[in-house]
């Protein structure tokens, strides 16, 4: 047999068309977001003149200032710094508390032989049919009644009030092999020793992806707050988007700036979660499955 | 479930209690409260209420608006959920076969997922800006005049863009992660089975993919009904008026700012038979009929 | 039918590693040839490139004398059988057979004809409705096979087809690929990491090592001049014995013997193999060996122990008496290997 010309190296057509569709589909998700950036650091004149362009200004200290120390709307107590606070509070104190609440659930349901078990596994798992959104108002109602309005308590607790940690946790305990609950037994743990050696250790991951997914949706959570926070000083920056847009309407000089600039802040720390911890995050989302 | 269990009985009870007394007291009392007002009519002040049986529902079903705004919902949510699962379907293929920059395109693409629907309609409001918005321009050169905010049309416009911008990276990371999941070697044997790449996707690759697909398909439709509120809200800016709007935030409007419980309550009731009627077929039909191993 | 021709072909993986360095060797056509060696040797890379599932780096590859470089798998008229079978899971038992002659707008009734042919050859009739979720494994194992059948392919090609079977399973099927391709006469290339697999199927034998062909041969070949250390001691259970000798005048240093073995050009020290058979126990015999442990085989027995401090396997017949302690053994010299020490290949 002789050798033949050896075949030179081809590029595939298809695997260029296969670049092409994704740089343009991340194109479709970066641009809008690099807009925004670029009116941030523009003077207010220039993009009312000629709105968003290619030139960078030199404007993103000064609308950095404004944006976080500068107060706002009707009481002035409502600055960038106060409203990036709150959302830190929302969406660490709904996930370390949906966590935490799930956590303990899950355990009682998959380890302990309990009477209710079916009753209590039912109740909470039908909190997984029905979203927030179709009982705002009695929701809203309640925590009226409650006196929680414009505070954290009255804005967190509502939130809580859904299965999805507690069913997540169900799947990975269900998950763990048995045998540990023997062994442990035999060498003589009790329940509570199990839990805090054994299963939370071994949960590190799942709490983590966990905690992830449920701070970027607390975080990210706009029609509760907008209904239960009226006082300026409770605003998170997602609930404070539409007072920016407001503010736009009515007046000559709208500062867009500060307004472009505070929607960025609203958006980096969970886009940063999302994207530094992705491998977490992409595990704990697609096995949840809810 | 055959568990080496634990035997104690006022730990578990008292593991369950706090999510428990959470859930009556923030779920089950609101969800019975609204079942309960949907039959009462309230008196705008506030005083007092009388029971009026099903005669909200019936209002509700012979209000003109109330069937628009069903109406609209219905082919928002329809359009929203083809094209985000549709572009995401396309771009999870891809990202799925580059073997350069893979990782790169993936973040670039899911990132979107962790902004927050008010601040995508915040984007759109810039976007469609009435005298400079990139996109109003966009269409200028068409020599259209895009006018979101007074235009119904346009306005729909803006608020299915956005929603779909926001919802293609859920669905672009869970069809990833379908695809990964299909066995490296039942995709080599179609390589050398079929031809047609095309062919390959369609009888392999896409009914492989159907379990995923039919999961997406409730979590979209149960976005498009109720987290697009944010956008639509900010879209909207707050005023209504004479735009378009889901069914969610026809409650918010008429509870929240209209006062009539009574009429919002009815409309919530209507909602959560929807997301009922859409778990059931969720569990009849997905845990039925799509599942291969 | 097709003969396959590898010319330097190698494979670097994108990420800079050399799973294959440049192999060229020819298959003839009808052969069944088994590529065997430790596992992440390269064995499937080789496989997966004769099929298209991987790019080939560099060299030229032919299939019954065409180059298949470019070629897709599907136009390179070959089946394959994944070592977990890599069935549809949504598809029937008789759409799994039937899948790739549809693609190839094979006419309805050829197609039912032909899977219902390899099914009669399988014993998988009754199962054709069937989806692979409600199969045992042996079952799964036949439908890949039939996959492979119905397609009449130029070239079988096998990636550990039977190590998910148990250990009964697999002998049985062993016998079965074999008398297969025996009947349809198609060239097959085969992959296992299991050496007694490799001996009794092979019409010859591809032993790799690290990314590297160390010897081709038949079966026979490779048991009796193993063409380095390693496939001295990959093939055969147990494997040969390896022991170090010295030189000695003109013969070689083995223990308190020296062997008549012209040994003019070699160095200082050299590695002797000899098969556990090959040595004999014999009162008169000048091995004095160390029996420690005693293996009882039923159709023979296995004894371990130490000819000075290097340790020897001997096989010896099961009426064979042998107590441990102190025994003499001999070795017939033209059973013996020589290898390089350094090195490890075969002196001739
Ligand atoms: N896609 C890949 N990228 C990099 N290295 C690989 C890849 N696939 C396999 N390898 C490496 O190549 C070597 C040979 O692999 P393989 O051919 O699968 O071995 P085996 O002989 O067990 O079938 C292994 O060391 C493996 O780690
Ligand atoms: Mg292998």
């Amino acid at each position: 047999m002789t050798a033949t010309q050896k075949p030179r190296k081809r590029i595939r057509f298809s695997t260029v068309m296969d670049h092409i569709v994704l740089t343009l589909g991340a194109l479709f998700m970066l641009v809008p977001m690099l807009m925004v950036f670029q009116l941030s650091t523009v003077p207010d004149a220039e993009i009312i003149q000629r709105g968003p362009s290619l030139n960078i200004g030199d404007q993103l200290d000064d609308n950095f200032v404004k944006a976080m120390f500068e107060a706002s709307g009707f009481s002035g107590e409502n600055t960038g710094v106060s409203m990036l606070i709150n959302s830190f509070i929302l969406g660490i104190g709904f996930a370390v508390g949906k966590i935490i609440l799930g956590m303990m659930a899950a355990y009682a349901i998959v380890y302990f032989r309990l009477r209710f078990a079916t009753l209590a596994f039912w109740a909470i798992f039908t909190t997984l049919l029905l979203p927030l959104e179709v009982r705002i108002l009695p929701s809203y109602e309640i925590v009226q009644s409650l006196g929680m309005l414009n505070t954290y308590q009255g804005l967190i607790i509502p939130l809580i009030a859904s299965a999805t940690a507690t069913f997540f946790f169900r799947q990975f305990f269900l998950s763990v092999p048995e045998e540990l609950v023997a062994a442990a037994r035999i060498d003589g743990a009790g329940p509570v020793k199990f839990f805090i050696d054994i299963l939370v250790p071994l949960s590190r991951t799942m709490i983590a992806a966990m905690f992830i997914i449920m701070f970027v949706y607390g975080w990210n959570q706009y029609l509760w707050p907008t209904m239960i926070t009226t006082e300026e000083d409770m605003y998170t920056l997602v609930r404070g988007i539409k007072q920016i847009i407001q503010v736009f309407e009515g007046t000559n000089l709208p500062e867009y700036g500060r307004g472009n600039l505070l929607a960025l802040i609203a958006v980096i720390p969970p886009v940063l979660i999302v994207v530094f911890f992705q491998s977490w995050f992409v595990k704990g989302l697609t096995e949840s499955d809810k | 479930m055959k568990r080496a269990l634990f035997s104690n009985i006022w730990l578990p009870v008292a593991l369950l209690l706090p999510q428990l007394v959470i859930i009556a007291v923030f779920f089950y009392w609101p969800a019975g409260y609204a079942v309960q007002s949907s039959f009462y009519l309230q008196d705008p002040f506030g005083f007092g209420s009388t029971f009026v049986g099903t005669g909200n529902y019936e209002s509700l079903f012979r209000n003109n608006e109330y069937l628009k705004i069903a109406n609209f919902t219905l082919w928002f949510t329809v359009i929203v959920t083809f094209f985000s699962l549709a572009i995401a379907l396309i771009l999870a293929v891809k990202a799925d076969r580059v073997i350069r920059g893979a990782k790169t395109y993936r973040t670039l693409l899911m990132w979107v997922y962790a902004v927050a629907p008010p601040v995508a309609g915040f984007i759109a409001v810039i976007m469609f800006n009435q005298s400079w918005g990139p996109l109003t321009e966009f269409f200028a050169l068409f020599g259209y005049r895009f006018q979101v905010g007074v235009n119904f049309n346009d306005t729909a416009f803006a608020m299915i863009l956005t929603s779909i911008w926001k919802q293609v990276p859920v669905n672009f990371i869970f069809f990833l992660s379908g695809l990964q999941s299909i066995p490296r070697s039942v995709r080599e044997a179609a390589l050398i089975d079929n031809r047609s790449a095309s062919g390959r996707f369609w009888t392999v690759t896409f009914p492989l993919l159907a379990p995923t697909g039919f999961f997406l398909l409730i979590i979209n439709i149960t976005y498009a009904l109720f987290d697009t509120f944010g956008i639509v809200d900010t879209v909207v800016k707050g005023e209504p008026g004479n735009n378009p709007m889901t069914l969610v935030y026809k409650v918010y409007v008429d509870g929240f700012r209209g006062n009539d419980l009574g009429g919002s309550s009815a409309q919530s009731v209507v909602l959560m038979a929807l997301v009922l009627a859409l778990t059931f077929v969720q569990f009849r039909l997905v845990e039925r009929r799509i599942h291969y191993t | 039918m097709a003969v396959v021709h590898f010319d330097a072909v190698q494979k670097i993986y994108p990420n800079g590693f050399e799973a294959v360095k440049p192999a060229s060797f020819h298959i003839e056509d009808g052969e069944f040839v088994v590529l065997v060696g430790p596992s992440g040797c390269g064995k499937s890379t080789m496989l997966r490139m004769i099929a298209g599932l991987e790019d080939i780096s560099d060299g030229v590859l032919q299939i019954g004398g065409r180059v298949v470089n470019d070629i897709d798998p599907a136009d390179r008229d070959i089946a394959m059988v994944f070592q977990n079978y890599a069935l549809y899971p949504h598809m029937s038992v008789r759409n799994n057979i039937g899948y790739g002659l549809k693609n190839r707008a094979v006419p309805r009734d050829v197609i039912a004809a032909k899977v219902e042919e390899a099914a009669k050859m399988l014993n998988l009739s009754d199962y054709l409705d069937r989806k692979p979720s409600q199969l045992s494994g042996g079952q799964r194992q036949r439908v890949a096979m039939g996959r492979a059948i119905v397609r009449d392919p130029a070239l079988f090609l096998f990636d550990e087809p039977l190590s998910n079977l148990d250990a009964k399973l697999r002998n049985q099927m062993r016998i079965e690929i074999k008398a297969l391709q025996r009947r349809l006469g198609v060239t097959s290339v085969y992959v296992t990491h299991d050496q007694v697999e490799a001996m009794t199927m092979a019409d010859r034998i591809i032993v790799m090592n690290g990314g590297v062909i160390e010897q081709i041969g038949t079966p026979a070949e490779i048991y009796k001049t193993p063409a380095s250390t390693f496939v001295a001691s990959f093939m055969g259970a147990p494997p040969m014995n390896l022991l170090q000798v010295t030189r000695e005048g003109a013969g070689l240093r083995l223990a308190d013997q020296v062997l008549n073995i012209a040994a003019a050009d070699i160095d200082e020290t050299v590695t002797l193999g000899i098969r556990p058979e090959d040595i004999v126990p014999d009162p008169n015999g000048s091995l004095s060996i160390h029996v420690d442990i005693i293996e009882e085989l039923g159709a023979h027995r296995l004894l371990h122990g130490r000819l000075e401090e290097q340790s020897i396997t001997v096989h010896v017949p099961k009426d064979h008496d042998v107590t441990t302690g102190m025994s003499r053994f001999s070795m017939p010299l033209n059973a013996v290997s020589l290898f390089d020490a350094k090195s490890g290949r075969r002196l001739s």
